[in-house]
């Protein structure tokens, strides 16, 4: 958000030097992704650990495409809570009152977010900073009003009920199976990312990140990035709507709310900006600890507010980008 | 069909009176910090609740209202000291998220301390409505309208006429600059959060009367206060005041003559038409970029 | 190469502090677990916040009497705000590492709604707080309520105001779950009841003022005018009312219940009418009403602890967990399928919200007469019948 633009340049060019040499071994980072999925899930005992984790998942999708816009391209996004909630809604009207097959109401939710943001990017990718930041949030409001107003479409704030989830007659109907589902998709997501960084559109990215006007200058289109990395970040959010909605068989207005929005990007701040596996950490972490934090009963939240802003003072390039650096130190 | 004009801008000057003050408090620290403090409306909220608390062990209504903007200033510079200006160097996207986890922290911390009930502050004036043209308005709404006036005219002041305000606007408009000619900017930094801090606890006292508040009470106001800020252009004190009355009165306006139900989205797709014409904001100065 | 590991520790790392910290206690061994998950903080505050201390102090009561069948009573509450999802992985939680016998809770009408398939599937008893209808209708076997439908709130408002000759309504409704049920069942009772809506306006989370929306009810003249809604808007529509100078008479949902409203609202709250559970005025029913001392009793023992008054809301709370302790006495076991045999024929339970009885095909069991109608008069209640 606001990025001063001298500094930026810089930080940025540096931080892409870092990273290429961090994450060259892509096959290692996914490979190392696929393996916490896999050991992890030996030590759930019982659903409410599979349904923190998949909860995780769906967020985690979510921020991975959101980092690239925040991270990568340097542009926020305050409303992507408003495209996860057009996936879920769309999930959910498309296949409980419509009797649309859910592979199928899915695709139609991406398709609805995929041409909503395309439209929308060019006029709000114009604006810079914090005035980007208010035209996504304006419109992540508008979406959620929305769906909290239209009643007899959407059930209004007392919600509705989304029918099961079921793909070419195999449908994910305990809390296992929807946790190898999520994180496959997951994987994927994650894969694709990183490909995409990696290609000829990360490096314009990176630039455009830096300075859009040298970007300019040297000849990259720089809008046409921005827009490209804005509607991937917003389907990899309608996509994780559209499974959040099956996943949890009810559906409120409250998916879309401002809140919503506010917490991916605190998820992507916290666990790394322009770091694709940071934004799985930070889903992690932060989808998790409140889960912790229950013991603290009435000081639940101010200990989570406290915790935030002091891994955020202290660890200020994010979690997972802190540690690299804290353990590179000690490592000769 | 005056009289109900009347009306709903009463309501919309009233309310946006409220943002102003709010977005003022955002303008005042995105100018020292660049930051976007998201805990200005917990400043807001703490106002309202800490007048509320202390009428309630016995202060009278003055000495409860200078005691409650006292403790949202400390709150505020507490901000500043230990959090934000602990982050040197930390991008501006992280000191934001710093300034959300200061609102999470500050509104678990009222319903700790005080509680999660609802107050109310008795009006200053009384409740006797005033009557023009068919419209009313409270004795409140004037004080409202009449405090923001006054803060409005003593910042002007401050910022056109002292020297710590000028060189609180030589900070903003460049740092380095600023520190080279011997202004000290850290200071700087903890008055314009103090400030900000008292804008907002302002702002709750002078609602409470009129809307009740509760601990987490000053979301919303902070939104709008926001969204003020940005329509009226980041950093501009006269645009945090037209633009804190521009999305009070659309809001009036879109619950009086167009839906109700969607006066927040009529704001809000008012705010985006402003930004798509003027991506600064009505004031804001379109800057250019270095490279 | 470093890298690789270290990420890989990390993760590991991560993953095994997870564990470590999901691990359930090692349940104590003959106690009740009673479940709960209520919207403690958030919009929908005002519900949860007197629901949680509700059953704090009434667990803790009832664990000082000697407990339930001779085992103390453990109360797990989480706070899930107003949010569906968060219900849910609380109630799995519940059910599944907690291992809790009984589940009170959901705020909501969202958040009751979105855990039911859990609790049909875990097969295990549960009362909802939640206000509206759908909770119970159609019966579900697991689900019951305590909280009368808002559906019944408004009957009873358009009742009182075909009393008082009201034929043309206005309404004004917040944006939430409980306010936007209490509008919908409003515009679909209105032509059973012989009313007319003239006017129906909104207003939105965080709302400081609400003329706009009034004025407009106000020109289209209005007999009566419903307020659906709860919390701090109940005060400000009620103050910018009087402002207007609106002469037809204001009446509240079951939302404005608390005496907060009445103290914040002060002066003009004067006259404003709403249905309430009889504990509202309960030193005001006749000495043989049999709701009286039950309800005494509560707001005593409720200000005794936190120095507030009650509202409806706790009340709803009470119930459910003395209903669930009569059930659980009278099956003589926690067995779930037991007590939820005997939660379904309860007969004659009398409760703060009203008598319960309950059936297979009503999972609620209040009437209609268990709503009193009330008036604000000289800044506290006054019973009307």
């Amino acid at each position: 958000m606001a990025v001063t633009e001298k500094d930026a340049g810089t930080e940025a060019l540096k931080r892409g030097a870092r990273r290429t040499a961090l994450l060259s071994p892509r096959y290692a980072g996914v490979g190392a992704l696929i393996l916490v999925i896999i050991v992890l899930q030996f030590f759930f005992t019982n659903n409410f650990h599979y349904d923190v984790a998949i909860k995780i998942g769906l967020s985690a999708i979510v921020c991975v495409g959101l980092n690239l816009l925040i991270g990568y391209a340097g542009q926020i996004s305050l409303g992507h809570a408003g495209f996860f909630g057009l996936g879920a809604y769309s999930s959910a009207i498309l296949t409980d009152s419509y009797g649309w097959p859910p592979l199928a109401s899915l695709f139609a939710g991406l398709v609805l977010v995929g041409v909503l943001s395309f439209v929308l990017a060019r006029p709000i990718l114009r604006l810079k900073g914090h005035y980007l930041a208010m035209a996504t949030l304006g419109m992540g409001i508008i979406i959620s009003i929305v769906l909290n107003q239209e009643v007899d479409l959407t059930g209004g704030p007392d919600g509705m009920p989304v029918p099961a989830f079921s793909l070419f007659g195999w449908s994910p109907n305990s809390e296992p199976a929807w946790y190898w589902l999520v994180s496959g998709v997951l994987v994927v997501t994650v894969w694709l990312s990183l490909n995409l960084i990696d290609s000829s559109i990360g490096r314009a990215l990176r630039a455009v990140h830096g300075s859009e006007v040298a970007a300019e200058t040297v000849g990259v289109d720089t809008t046409r990035y921005k827009v490209l990395i804005f509607v991937v970040s917003a389907l990899f959010a309608s996509l994780a709507g559209s499974l959040f909605a099956h996943y949890t068989g009810f559906l409120t207005p409250v998916v879309a709310e401002f809140f919503t929005s506010i917490q991916f990007v605190i998820m992507v701040v916290f666990g790394g900006m322009a770091s694709v596996f940071g934004s799985v950490v930070g889903a992690a972490v932060l989808t998790a600890l409140p889960e912790f934090l229950t013991v603290l009963h009435d000081y639940e939240h101010l200990v989570f507010g406290l915790l935030l802003m002091l891994t955020m003072i202290f660890m200020s390039k994010g979690l997972l980008p802190s540690l690299i650096i804290l353990i590179r130190r000690r490592l000769p | 069909m005056l009289a109900e004009f009347l009306q709903f801008l009463f309501s919309g000057i009233t309310v946006g009176a409220i943002y102003a003050l709010v977005a003022l408090g955002f303008s005042i620290i995105y100018n020292a910090s660049h930051v976007i403090n998201f805990a200005q409306g917990e400043f807001v909220m703490i106002g309202g609740m800490a007048t509320v608390f202390m009428m309630a062990g016995g202060l009278p209504l003055p000495a409860a209202m200078l005691v409650a903007v006292a403790i949202a200033v400390c709150a505020g510079l507490a901000l500043e000291r230990f959090a934000v200006g602990q982050s040197r160097g930390a991008s501006v996207v992280t000191l934001i998220i710093i300034t959300i986890g200061a609102s999470i922290f500050l509104r678990g911390l009222a319903s700790v301390v005080w509680d999660r009930n609802f107050h109310t502050l008795p009006s200053f004036s009384g409740d006797e409505p005033i009557r023009l043209a068919g419209a009313t308005l409270t004795p409140q709404s004037l004080w409202v309208l009449g405090v923001t006036l006054v803060v409005a005219v003593l910042l002007f002041w401050f910022f056109t006429r002292t020297l710590m305000g000028k060189a609180m606007l030589a900070t903003a408009h460049n740092r380095l600059a600023a520190q080279l000619v011997g202004i000290n900017t850290r200071f700087v930094l903890m008055l314009s959060f103090g400030l900000a801090a008292a804008l907002g606890a302002i702002g709750g006292i002078l609602i409470t009367p009129i809307a009740p508040t509760y601990f987490e009470g000053g979301v919303m106001l902070g939104l709008k206060g926001f969204s003020a800020a940005i329509v009226g252009g980041l950093g501009h004190g006269l645009g945090a005041i037209v633009g804190g009355l521009i999305v009070g009165i659309a809001e009036a306006m879109g619950a009086g003559y167009i839906s109700s139900a969607y006066k927040d989205a009529f704001a809000f797709v008012l705010i985006l038409l402003v930004l798509f014409f003027m991506p600064s904001g009505l004031f804001g100065v379109r800057g250019t970029e270095r490279v | 190469m470093t890298m690789k590991i270290s990420r890989r520790g990390l993760a590991l790392g991560v993953a095994a502090a997870a564990v470590l910290g999901f691990a359930s206690a090692g349940a104590k061994a003959e106690t009740i677990k009673v479940g709960s998950f209520l919207a403690v903080t958030g919009p929908a505050a005002f519900l949860g916040d007197p629901e949680k201390k509700t059953l704090e102090l009434y667990v803790e009561k009832i664990n000082k009497d000697g407990g339930i069948l001779g085992k103390q009573v453990e109360l797990i509450v989480y706070d899930v705000q107003h949010v569906a999802d968060k219900a849910r992985t609380a109630a799995k939680r519940l059910i599944e590492q907690d291992k809790v016998d009984f589940i009170i809770g959901g705020s909501t009408t969202g958040t009751t709604m979105a855990v039911v398939p859990l609790v049909e599937k875990a097969e295990i008893p549960f009362i909802s707080l939640g206000g509206a209808s759908v909770i119970v209708q159609p019966v579900k076997k697991w689900v019951f309520k305590t909280p009368h439908t808002d559906r019944m709130a408004v009957e009873k408002v358009y009742t009182d105001m075909k009393k008082e000759g009201i034929s043309k309504v206005g309404l004004i409704a917040g944006s939430g779950g409980f306010d936007k049920s209490c509008l919908k069942n409003a515009k679909d009772l209105a032509g059973p009841h012989g009313m007319d809506i003239v006017a129906s306006e909104t207003y939105g989370k965080g709302d400081t003022d609400m003329t706009p929306q009034l004025t407009k009810i106000k020109s289209a003249n209005p007999q009566g005018v419903l307020f659906c809604g709860f919390g701090a808007p109940a005060v400000t529509v009620t103050k910018n009312y009087r402002q207007l100078g609106i002469a037809a008479p204001l009446y509240h949902n079951h939302g404005s219940g608390s005496k907060k409203f009445v103290q914040g609202a002060g002066k003009a709250a004067e006259g404003v009418r709403l249905p309430a559970a009889a504990l509202l005025v309960a030193d005001q029913l006749p000495g043989a009403d049999p709701q009286r001392q039950p309800a005494l009793d509560y707001q005593a023992a409720y200000r005794e602890r936190y120095g507030e008054d009650i509202s409806t809301f706790g009340g709803h709370a009470l119930d459910a967990l003395m209903l669930m302790k009569a059930a659980m006495e009278k099956a003589g076991t926690t067995d779930k399928a037991k007590v939820r045999a005997e939660l379904e024929t309860t007969k004659n339970f009398i409760g703060v919200d009203g008598i319960f009885n309950m059936t297979t095909e009503d999972h609620m069991g209040l009437d209609l007469a268990s709503f009193k109608m009330v008036e604000v008069r000289n800044g506290d209640w006054k019973f009307l019948y």
